[in-house]
């Protein structure tokens, strides 16, 4: 299976026209000499990769696989995908650090740290133990770091119950509102129950996206695939699936069919079909006159970064037009590509400086954007924001939430 | 979930053309999304304006030279369009450009006559609108010029450029520059970020200035910062006291990223919105009429219902047409009727790569109203549009910004507009 694929996306190489386009919009390889930029690892190594014989080009585990090179190529050369599936083959060849291993799994993170939260905030902002765990462990010891809220999204979702309105949605949190950001995912439902949606929230675990990404590819598809048999059952009663990290639903739409060569499954296949970005959503229901617009004003500057991983979506920045419903809301639209981060690419110790100079174009925007936050639809961007650009930084969904007037969160 | 109705206007292709459509349409309050596979030619072509530059002779004013080259081509786009529209389409667009997000940046000229630039490589390319950052270049005449390379530009090179342009009789000469940079090669891009920075241009000026004689004019690759050029052309003139200009490089273009970016802030400005990284896979019809188009998206195909669509997806080298190994030549988007497709026994190419290539001319079967034919909505801009070869007439940017610029007028006049408003 994952031959075939790869024959694909190794086909879609031959109408590389050499035009550098992709070279003008790499974050990475603008800023260091160790990528020397997605055409030359991609289409025109990919041609050096023979089957089983071993790789004779490293520089690909320096991409970041954010992405953005198969967005802009105007010839539809699946780059970050070949790239992707480079970048595994090197990682079976040379081995995967343990360091790799861990940050690649967000939920066994989640479930060590968040009954410790305050001993893990506390350890994960000490220098000392900081300084230690760049030298075991090889994670930067300044690389951005998520606070564990000290409780799970799941605990608040076991006690609510959304009014039925019978028009029902699945809600796919993700690690991230699970573990780090549960405000996030109760005003998620908020606006989503607002809006007449009764929401769901089945029990799910990790997409499996920080596997993929660290080349992890057998236990990566083990995650998606448990997540999409918990979800496939809702999605064939009918429900839509609805996520707010836009990196987790990217995996869940394409990124896992294509990169680990899930294309076939009949789960995957149907959740990929029927999964949302919420902000996606809600701008389909503007379109059709559907989305409710009882907007108050939030008299605020905000800058909006939208991420790569969202961008892959190929949707535009559905954020930006929802946003721009918000009365007396300025929105600046910040076009420097890329944060840096990643996901986890940019917290480890040989890339971090990497990211941070991927990121220096946005974090100066975002300086002289003068708003007072930065909205932003993915959380380890967020992280990266909040660490590189020193602005708060928020999820698009929770400024809309403020706008309907809908209660804080506990 | 059932197709949005939202838009009135959906574009096909971010180019010179798409975006110049769109942000026409936008900004005269009408809802406008651009769909787009990647970024167009802009990234590729010089950023200058090309209206008219051979007939087939080099055309020194196009203003004088058009109406007889209309008046010979009745299937040309620019007899579609009509001369008047190119002037206000320049125009509308060097107003844009001057609004832009690059403080100060502008472009100069018109059509009353046509700059000779040098290319990369030295040789002579008219162009009627320019970047002002291009504008010192103008041969014939005018003072000696010195042609500045940086090593780590290996795709330019001042000797060869320097001694084409000696050959035209403007005395020239080239250097080149060394500077500290963290790896062996950088595209243009890179040094054009580089020259953002005041430090750097203090630090390369330095360098070059004892390199320079007598009064030449410095003639550098088109690298002077990609944010803000307007600042690091003028500090570039200012430090070493003689006047500067840009030579366009081959890709990746920076002036045509500059040019990129002003009309997307434009498009923005004005409440357009932009999808890239998608593919228009076909439309859903009533009739005629395309009332929706389908859009491939991660994980399903997504509808953009739309009023009326713009189609600027360009020609074969934008894969906007397509030409079988069956000799069927198709649009790819809606498998619209074409025009101009040599027919079987004809010649469909020119022997030389240069030369005249019947087959270039194939475009999409248009109404003098750009409305594609057999359709009630749909128009087309820019390189789709049959009946030119613009690498041969020098034409392409004049093609693409005034089609865009006209398609606009017409879209919002037209019956699928007035009857929604």
């Amino acid at each position: 299976m994952t031959e075939v694929l790869h024959e694909l996306l190794r086909g879609s190489l031959d109408h590389c026209v050499k035009c550098t386009i992709c070279e003008t919009a790499c974050p990475v390889s603008n800023v260091t000499p160790l990528f020397p930029g997605p055409k030359y690892a991609g289409p025109q190594a990919e041609r050096y990769r023979v089957g089983d014989e071993p790789s004779v080009e490293w520089s690909v585990d320096y991409c970041s696989g954010c992405g953005i090179c198969t967005q802009v190529c105007p010839q539809g050369v699946k780059i970050a995908e070949i790239n992707a599936l480079a970048r595994h083959k090197l990682k079976q060849q040379k081995g995967v650090p343990l360091r790799d291993r861990i940050i690649a799994r967000p939920t066994v993170l989640g479930r060590l740290g968040t009954p410790t939260a305050a001993l893990a905030n506390a350890s994960l902002r000490s220098r000392p133990v900081r300084v230690v765990a760049e030298r075991v462990l090889g994670v930067h010891r300044d690389a951005p770091v998520a606070r564990f809220a000290g409780r799970t999204f799941r605990s608040w979702a076991r006690r609510h119950s959304s009014p039925a309105t019978g028009r029902r949605i699945v809600y796919f949190h993700g690690c991230g509102t699970q573990y780090y950001e549960p405000d996030v995912g109760e005003k998620t439902v908020a606006v989503l129950e607002h809006n007449g949606y009764q929401v769901e929230i089945p029990k799910q675990d990790c997409c499996g996206l920080p596997l993929q990404s660290n080349g992890l590819f057998d236990d990566a598809r083990k995650y998606v695939l448990r997540l999409a048999r918990a979800l496939a059952p809702h999605a064939r009663d009918g429900a839509l699936i609805v996520g707010n990290a836009t990196s987790c639903t990217l995996m869940l739409k394409r990124e896992a069919r294509e990169i680990l060569g899930l294309a076939d499954d009949p789960d995957l296949k149907l959740v990929s079909e029927r999964t949302y970005d919420v902000c996606e959503l809600l701008l389909e229901l503007h379109d059709r006159g559907e989305l409710k617009t009882d907007l108050q004003p939030v008299e605020e500057v905000v800058a909006y970064h939208a991420p790569c991983q969202q961008q892959g979506h190929g949707i535009g920045k559905p954020a930006l037009e929802l946003l721009a419903l918000v009365p007396g809301l300025e929105v600046r639209e910040l076009d420097a590509r890329c944060c840096g981060i990643a996901g986890t690419y940019g917290i480890k110790r040989e890339k971090y400086d990497i990211a941070m100079a991927a990121g220096a174009d946005l974090f100066e925007q975002i300086g002289a954007s003068q708003a007072d936050l930065v909205a932003c639809d993915s959380e380890t961007c967020r992280w990266q924001i909040e660490h590189g650009a020193r602005k708060p930084s928020a999820h698009p969904i929770e400024l809309l939430h403020r706008a309907y007037g809908l209660p804080q969160p506990s | 979930m059932r197709p949005s109705l939202g838009y009135d206007v959906a574009v096909v292709g971010a180019g010179v053309a798409g975006l110049t459509a769109a942000t026409r349409m936008a900004e005269s309050g009408a809802r406008v999304v651009v769909l787009a596979k990647g970024v167009g030619s802009t990234h590729l072509a010089a950023g200058t304006v090309d209206v008219l530059g051979y007939d087939p002779d080099r055309v020194s004013s196009p203003a004088r030279s058009l109406p007889a080259f209309v008046a010979a081509r009745p299937d040309h786009p620019y007899s579609l369009l009509g001369v008047d529209a190119i002037t206000l389409a320049l125009d509308w667009f060097a107003e844009r450009i001057e609004r832009g997000p690059q403080p100060g940046y502008r472009y100069v000229g018109d059509l009353e006559r046509n700059y000779l630039l040098p290319t990369a490589v030295g040789a002579a390319r008219p162009s009627a609108l320019v970047p002002e950052t291009m504008a010192e270049g103008a041969l014939g005449g005018g003072r000696p010029i010195c042609v500045v390379g940086v090593r780590v530009l290996r795709e330019f090179h001042p000797t060869l450029c320097a001694a084409n342009i000696a050959r035209m009789g403007v005395a020239a000469r080239g250097v080149e520059v060394k500077i500290d940079v963290d790896r062996p090669e950088l595209n243009a891009l890179g040094l054009a970020r580089r020259f953002d920075d005041p430090v750097f241009r203090r630090d390369f000026a330095a360098r070059l200035a004892p390199s320079l004689e007598g009064d030449e004019r410095v003639g550098l690759p088109a690298v002077l910062g990609l944010r803000d050029p307007h600042a690091a052309w003028s500090d570039l003139q200012d430090r070493l006291g003689r006047p500067v200009f840009e030579i366009p490089t081959p890709p990746p273009s920076v002036p045509g990223m500059r040019l990129f970016d002003a009309l997307r802030a434009a498009l923005r400005a004005a409440g357009g919105r932009l999808v890239m990284g998608t593919r228009v896979m076909g439309a859903e019809r009533e009739g005629a009429r395309v009332t929706a188009l389908r859009v491939d998206t991660a994980g399903r195909e997504t509808t953009f219902g739309a009023r009326c669509v713009v189609l600027a997806t360009g020609g074969f080298a934008s894969g906007g047409l397509a030409l079988g190994s069956d000799w069927v030549v198709r649009e790819t988007v809606l498998g619209l009727p074409l025009r101009g497709v040599p027919t079987a026994g004809s010649p469909r190419f020119g022997a030389e790569y240069f030369g005249e290539q019947p087959m270039a001319r194939a475009g999409v079967a248009v109404e003098p109203s750009q409305r594609a034919e057999q359709t009630e909505n749909v128009f087309v801009a820019g390189a789709a549009l049959p009946g030119a070869e613009p690498w041969r007439e020098g034409s392409g940017e004049g093609i693409s910004l005034t089609s865009g610029h006209r398609a606009a007028e017409l879209v919002l006049a037209s019956d699928g507009l007035a009857a929604a408003a």
